[in-house]
């Protein structure tokens, strides 16, 4: 390239010479490691249970170990709840319902959810660190998404408790009494915050149960609502197996509303152990949501929404768009888009600053996806997965697309709470409609189309809770989230989620 | 569309008949500024470290056209300008000289005898810079006297007075002409993308630019308020990906308008990187054009190497 170099040819022959040497295939820049130090996180050896404003240890005196799922190492042992626990922390939540909490004025209560919200904000590297090791996320989404989203939350039904009466005019708003929390592993503090502000700024107690394999953010957010000085037993944290602690808690007599976000599975079984019993439910169960690309999409942003919409949070979203719809008449270039996009995705240490992809949350979910992709293949789909090195240790699995899905196969019906997506085809509006709602869950869509007229007319037909357009996996504290089907029934977030916990005509009062 | 419908170049050096071009340019993909502005402002928070971050410093001050643009530039300025351009750090000859100076056409006979003998190219501004509106043949005129005296790479604008009122033909048109007024030498097309007003319009005038012959696209003049942007400079990558993949020319990217910290320039680095790929991580597609960055670099490597900063004064002002 030195200025006495070019030999002077005529111009064309000179471009296409150029042109040739653009041909190469370029440099590799491997960004360097870029690991968030572990340091701020000060783990303790052991976690008791949080009840009635203190530390207990367990009548069961059993533990049992969290681990870190990206390296399978242990990071700490967690008590272990028995019956007797549960009955423990269920009566510190009535005792602290009656005595200190259901007359409190509103403001006075809201005073205690901003404190709780400021302290997530003070502490959101520990809090984004830890959700990290025990969650498996990569920490740019429990730094940019999880704590901030937990934070908003508990800042806006901070606002909404002593307004309740403005909330439903003509109404008497009263709070329900014990409110049993049970939450999922996908989004550990941040379904915390979805059932506890709400819960507290209505003026309900609650027993909080996080799932048995990432408890720690909820631990550490019994630390700081104990040094935000709550009255002791208004939340009540309690660890232990889903399926035992969780069936005790949700069958105590003394509980007034269950709030439950897991696997339909475990959702169903809750509905039939509480009919007759009285007890308020709210479900946020399983999704196989329909991300749909019209051919008049802004293509390249839609491609950005598909990886957003399957490989955030590695797919362990109940809302996650698992099922592309995309019209027929741009599936090559979409298919062609989204191989290329996936190969620069960067699987690998939660811990860096740079992952897109972090680890599988734990064993037996693993195991889920691989079987359910195995079906997938023997069913007759194609699969296509990127070419990235995996660790050895810990649960991973590479981000996957399928082609050639047919409605039929078990990959476009059963939810894989993975980063596996299934791409199907659809020719007109009609049939997007119509294939979208196929389905046994109606959590969440989205829509791509250039035409806002379109957008309202899907949104319309989506038997869907949520219906994102030209967005994906956006979320708000202000706006309702909840589903249809088996998807469950009661909406979180909102005015709207103040709603299942107050009875409206004041009958418990 | 394809390969086919490419055109023989023959005499012009345009890679599509002008029909054909408008059609291209106007059915582009439609761009969602909230979502583009996302993915952009993502790429912004990669951390770039180390090595790593060395590595892109150094390709930084490679890809850089270092510039002045001013009414007020001298032989003297630009004298000045060349020597820090061949040896942006006297004291240091592991840092490399940038890919070209970027002046006005007067001075062009200047830095060509200042830069003879390296590997700095010299890039004019031409064709009425910076608004363009001016007689066409007036503006092809001063092409041709840029590149006949000496200049090997000539940054053109685009006319957005003729996109915007709709006439893709005449501006398509004005843009074949200017390709040929330049022959041989680079062509880089400013689109001005502060004065398009959205991003579809910025994908359009960039496939123009593409399908008239431009060796690179440009973002801005830097001459209004609105520089380049990551956002919209993503938005011409995307553009650039496209009209690879459907006519196989690779066409490169230059940032300039705004440009004045290490940061930014990795910023912009990791956009083509994650967006086009390590093709295109090199001065003969990729350039960042600014005045005031190369210091800021300098003091970045000396930091990443010794783990101290050192201070304004040590770095020379040219």
């Amino acid at each position: 390239m030195g200025k006495d170099e070019p030999a002077r040819g005529s111009g064309g022959e000179q471009i296409r010479r150029r042109e040739a040497d653009l041909a190469e295939p370029g440099v590799r820049w491997d960004y360097a490691p870029a690991r968030e130090s572990r340091e701020i996180v000060r783990l303790r050896e052991r976690y008791d249970l949080f009840v009635g404003g203190r530390w207990l240890e367990p009548k069961t005196e059993r533990t049992f170990t969290t681990i870190d799922p990206a390296t399978e190492e242990p990071l700490a042992e967690v008590a272990e709840a028995g019956e007797e626990d549960v009955d423990l922390a269920v009566r510190a939540a009535a005792e602290a319902w009656e005595a200190r909490w259901r007359d409190l004025p509103g403001r006075e209560r809201a005073k205690y959810l901003y404190r709780i919200a400021r302290a997530l904000q003070e502490r959101s590297r520990e809090f984004a660190v830890l959700e990290t090791l025990n969650n498996g996320k990569p920490i740019k989404e429990s730094r940019d998404v999880d704590v901030p989203l937990a934070a908003a939350h508990f800042f806006y039904y901070a606002g909404w408790a002593d307004k309740l009466e403005y909330a439903f005019p003509g109404r008497r708003p009263r709070p329900l009494g014990v409110a049993a929390q049970i939450t999922p592993w996908n989004f550990p503090l941040l379904m915390c915050a979805w059932k506890l502000a709400p819960a507290l700024a209505t003026g309900n107690t609650a027993v909080l149960k996080p799932a048995s394999t990432t408890p720690l953010t909820a631990l550490l957010l019994a630390e700081v609502i104990q040094e935000a000085d709550l009255p002791p037993g208004v939340v009540n944290v309690i660890t232990g197996p889903g399926g035992r602690t969780g069936g005790w808690l949700a069958a105590h007599p003394a509980v007034a509303k269950v709030a439950f976000t897991g696997s339909t599975e475990i959702g169903k079984v809750l509905r039939r152990s509480l009919a007759g019993s009285g007890k308020r439910l709210t479900l946020e169960l399983g999704g196989k949501a329909a991300n749909i690309i019209f051919e008049d999409a802004p293509i390249d942003q839609a491609i950005e929404g598909i990886v957003n919409g399957i490989f955030f949070n590695q797919g362990e979203v109940c809302c996650a768009g698992s099922r592309l719809f995309v019209q027929e008449s741009v599936a090559e270039l979409v298919i062609a888009k989204l191989k290329a996009r996936l190969s620069t995705l960067r699987v690998g240490d939660p811990l860096d600053k740079n992952t897109d992809i972090g680890a599988i949350n734990n064993r037996a979910q693993l195991a889920k996806i691989q079987e359910l992709v195995r079906s997938g293949i023997e069913e007759g789909a194609e699969i296509y997965q990127p070419e990235c090195e995996l660790p050895e240790r810990g649960f991973w699995f590479r981000p996957t697309l399928f082609t050639n899905v047919a409605m039929s196969h078990r990959i476009a019906r059963e939810e894989i709470f993975g980063p596996v997506l299934s791409i199907l085809t659809f020719r007109t509006p009609e049939e997007a409609v119509e294939k979208a709602n196929n389905t046994a869950y109606g959590l969440s869509a989205g829509i791509w189309t250039e035409k806002g007229s379109r957008i309202l007319w899907m949104a319309e037909r989506m038997k869907a809770g949520v219906v994102w357009a030209n967005t994906f996996n956006r979320f708000d504290p202000s706006s309702p989230f909840g589903g249809y089907k088996e998807s469950g029934f009661g909406r979180e977030g909102g005015r709207h989620g103040l709603e299942p916990y107050l009875d409206l005509d004041g009958g418990a009062a | 569309m394809g390969r086919a419908a490419e055109i023989e170049r023959g005499a012009g050096l345009a890679r599509y008949a002008p029909r054909e071009a408008v059609r291209l340019a106007t059915r582009t993909a439609a761009v969602d500024a909230v979502g583009l502005e996302e993915r952009a402002a993502a790429l912004g928070k990669r951390s770039i470290k180390r090595e790593a971050k060395l590595f892109a410093l150094d390709l930084a001050i490679r890809c850089m056209d270092l510039t002045t643009l001013e009414g007020v530039d001298t032989p003297g300025k630009v004298v000045a300008m060349c020597a820090k351009a061949r040896r942006p750090d006297p004291s240091d000859p592991s840092i490399p000289p940038v890919a070209a100076v970027c002046i006005y056409p007067q001075l062009v006979p200047v830095a060509v005898r200042e830069l003879r003998g390296s590997s700095v190219r010299v890039a004019s501004v031409a064709g009425g810079f910076p608004v363009g509106l001016g007689p066409l043949e007036a503006r092809l005129a001063e092409i041709r006297a840029a590149v006949e005296m000496g200049a090997d790479e000539v940054d053109i604008v685009l006319n957005r007075s003729r996109l915007l009122a709709g006439d893709y033909a005449g501006a398509f048109e004005e843009l074949a002409r200017a390709r040929e007024a330049a022959g041989e030498a680079h062509l880089k097309v400013i689109l001005e993308t502060g004065e398009l007003g959205s991003y579809d319009r910025v994908r359009q005038a960039a496939v123009l630019a593409m399908a008239a012959g431009a060796d690179f696209i440009k973002t801005s003049t830097g001459k209004i308020g609105v520089g380049a942007t990551p956002a919209s400079a993503l938005c011409m990558m995307e553009a650039v990906r496209d009209f690879e993949a459907e006519t196989g020319h690779r066409v490169g990217i230059k940032v300039a308008g705004g440009v004045r910290t290490a940061k930014q320039a990795v910023h912009y680095l990791v956009l083509i990187y994650e967006t086009l790929g390590g093709a295109w991580m090199r001065p003969e597609l990729f350039r960042i054009g600014a005045s005031g960055l190369l210091n800021d670099v300098l003091m970045q490597i000396y930091k990443e190497r010794t783990g101290r900063y050192q201070g304004p004064d040590y770095f020379t002002i040219d």
